[in-house]
């Protein structure tokens, strides 16, 4: 049921296979940032059109056939996105990055997918400024995040925020590399 | 047996020299006016458990306001007004003297009696004898140079007060919210976390602290007496629980909340835990802090994209900005006077602390020899800011007077130090 519930929210439902893989992408989100998932959803495609050419001959069954690699293919796809669990921001800013949002949407379809999943969204800052404008502005970049997973099929009830601020840095230096890492939010899955 | 006391008490020692903070004096004040505290009699067979004299003449170097003669500069060393040759401070371009014996009492305590004379005048100022056992030596040395102070520049001395600060290790796994003396000195634990403490605030009573705990994985707000230990979770709702401001009167305290989604500043009444939501703007609203008058707040927002302060009346409840110079202004602590706003401000460049004046708006940079200047706080005189910042790879405190001329640093000697709140007034 979640495998299917999955290839359903990445668009690539049994009929739009047999189209093309990227218009049924395109009503998900900014197209234009989505070339990682495009390119997997082709591969996925790809491989069904060869499996296509025998849905004629073989009916019902090939289907089936067809959907399982489909299946496959965009897990493979969702689980290598899904890796990224940590998101950057710019200074003082909560505005999420465009690198950010192909592997954010993979996320989201999977809490999409898997109603059970429960995430915890860490916000953090870098260490300039003062500590509760830091704070606060780890929270917006934690609620900033949010928001993007809820409008991208995430539940609300799935997700909790958190903000640490600058109390936990991920590196202790007092630089702009530092700092870059440290302003961010981390995606802690509770249960999968 | 023995051995195992020795290696306990060995421990403990480690424990507390480690942990205590170090006072550098870094920029002295070229106007501060001359004195010199000269070292007090004691005829007693073993060493004095304080040097008096010695901390009377630190607090009132470390004050901005005076210069301490050091001892290797004195030519002479009087204890009694017929001790004194006039001319040897007079060619010391010496303003003030203070001069004391100590002698023990019947019951093994301590008295002390000491003058405060005026150089140019030859005339006693001051003439006062004190009491107090051994360990209230500290209190005593102290409390003189609070009298001292207070007799020859009108402000109450501030040498008598406290402050509270966050020590963490290099790691950030254990922090330890701590109190001491203003010169650093008897430190006290308050609470331990291995999860980070921030924002303590005092009541103003000096009774208890306000602070922010993540021990339970997010911020939630908490009161501790400081003489029992009893602490209570007073702030726990949905997101992020934090500031804590005790109201004037300490009946109120002022926080900022998430529990609407977005931190905005609340005022919640202490007996009945009743919420009043202050701010309802969609920017970050944080770090409120009372007006002496108790009527109003200022605060940071973002609301214009960048932190600035605003401040608010209780009554109709519309912001007002009050910082217009620099690209981030945050973290306002009002002098206890009301005139002059404190703040940590930046202006393209580095993070420092600036005042300004609440009535004409005139901005001053007081700090400019340390880095990532943050958490200022005044002293209850009025008279020095103690602040957290960065120098080397090290979190440290440092202090700065209010026209900016004097400045010592206060490095912990073990890991970093953070967050200081200076205390009110003690009674």
């Amino acid at each position: 049921m979640q495998k299917r519930a999955l290839v359903k929210t990445l668009g690539v439902t049994f009929g739009a296979v047999l189209m093309t893989a990227c218009a049924s992408n395109s009503d998900m989100a900014d197209g234009e940032e989505l070339q990682p998932l495009n390119a997997a959803a082709q591969e996925a495609s790809a491989s069904a059109e060869s499996t296509a050419a025998d849905v004629e001959t073989k009916g019902v069954e090939a289907q089936a056939v067809a959907g399982e690699q489909i299946d496959a293919a965009a897990n493979e796809a969702q689980a290598a996105l899904m890796k990224a669990t940590v998101f950057y921001f710019d200074f003082d800013n909560t505005t999420i990055k465009a690198d950010s949002k192909n592997a954010l949407i993979a996320h989201s379809q999977y809490l999409a997918a898997n109603s059970s999943a429960r995430v915890v969204l860490e916000g953090h800052a870098d260490e300039r400024g003062t500590v509760e404008y830091n704070l606060a502005l780890g929270e917006r970049r934690a609620l900033s995040v949010s928001r993007f997973l809820q409008a991208n099929g995430a539940a609300s009830s799935q997700i909790e925020t958190v903000s640490f601020g600058e109390e936990r840095p991920a590196l202790m230096g007092h630089n702009d590399d530092s700092w870059s890492q440290n302003r961010r939010v981390e995606i802690k899955y509770q249960s999968r | 047996m023995k051995l195992v006391f020795q290696i306990v008490l060995m421990s403990l020692l480690a424990l507390q020299a480690r942990a205590e903070l170090v006072i550098e004096i870094t920029q002295g004040n070229q106007r501060a006016i001359p004195v010199a505290v000269v070292p007090f009699q004691w005829k007693g067979l073993s060493a004095l458990p304080e040097n008096v004299a010695q901390i009377v003449a630190n607090d009132l170097g470390r004050s901005g306001y005076f210069n301490s003669l050091p001892k290797t500069q004195m030519l002479s060393l009087p204890n009694t007004e017929e001790e004194i040759f006039y001319r040897d401070w007079e060619l010391l371009k010496q303003d003030y003297l203070v001069i004391g014996a100590i002698n023990e009492d019947s019951r093994g305590g301590y008295v002390i009696n000491f003058k405060l004379i005026d150089v140019n005048t030859r005339t006693v100022l001051m003439n006062q004898k004190l009491t107090g056992g051994a360990s209230a030596l500290r209190d005593i040395a102290h409390f003189m140079s609070d009298r001292i102070f207070a007799a020859l520049t009108g402000v109450p001395g501030a040498f008598s007060t406290k402050l509270v600060y966050v020590t963490t290790n290099r790691e950030r796994t254990q922090f330890n919210l701590s109190y001491a003396d203003a010169d650093g000195a008897r430190e006290q634990n308050i609470f331990s976390s291995k999860q980070p403490i921030i924002s303590p605030a005092w009541s103003n009573d000096g009774k208890k602290i306000a602070y922010t705990s993540f021990e339970n994985g997010r911020s939630e707000i908490f009161i501790q007496e400081i003489a029992s230990g009893k602490r209570e979770k007073i702030a726990s709702f949905k997101g992020s629980n934090s500031a804590p401001a005790f109201s004037p009167d300490g009946t109120k305290m002022a926080m900022v909340l998430s529990r609407n989604g977005n931190p905005d500043v609340y005022v919640m009444d202490l007996a009945t835990r009743k919420l009043d939501r202050i701010t309802t703007h969609y920017g970050i609203d944080t770090e409120p802090q009372w007006m002496p008058d108790g009527k109003n707040l200022i605060f940071t927002s973002s609301r214009i994209g960048k932190p600035q302060i605003y401040k608010v009346s209780l009554t109709n409840r519309k912001p007002k900005r009050i910082t217009f110079e620099g690209d981030y202004n945050a973290r306002a602590r009002i002098t206890p006077d009301g005139r002059k706003m404190v703040m940590v401000h930046r202006n393209g460049g580095d993070f420092h602390i600036a005042t300004q004046n609440m009535k004409t708006g005139v901005l001053q940079i007081l700090t400019s020899d340390t880095q990532l200047d943050e958490s200022p706080s005044v002293a209850p005189n009025g008279s020095m800011v103690v602040y957290a910042a960065s120098m080397g790879d090290r979190s440290i405190l440092a202090a700065v007077s209010l026209d900016g001329e004097v400045k010592f640093r206060l490095p912990s000697k073990y890991g970093d130090v953070r967050e200081p709140a200076w205390s009110p007034l003690m009674k």
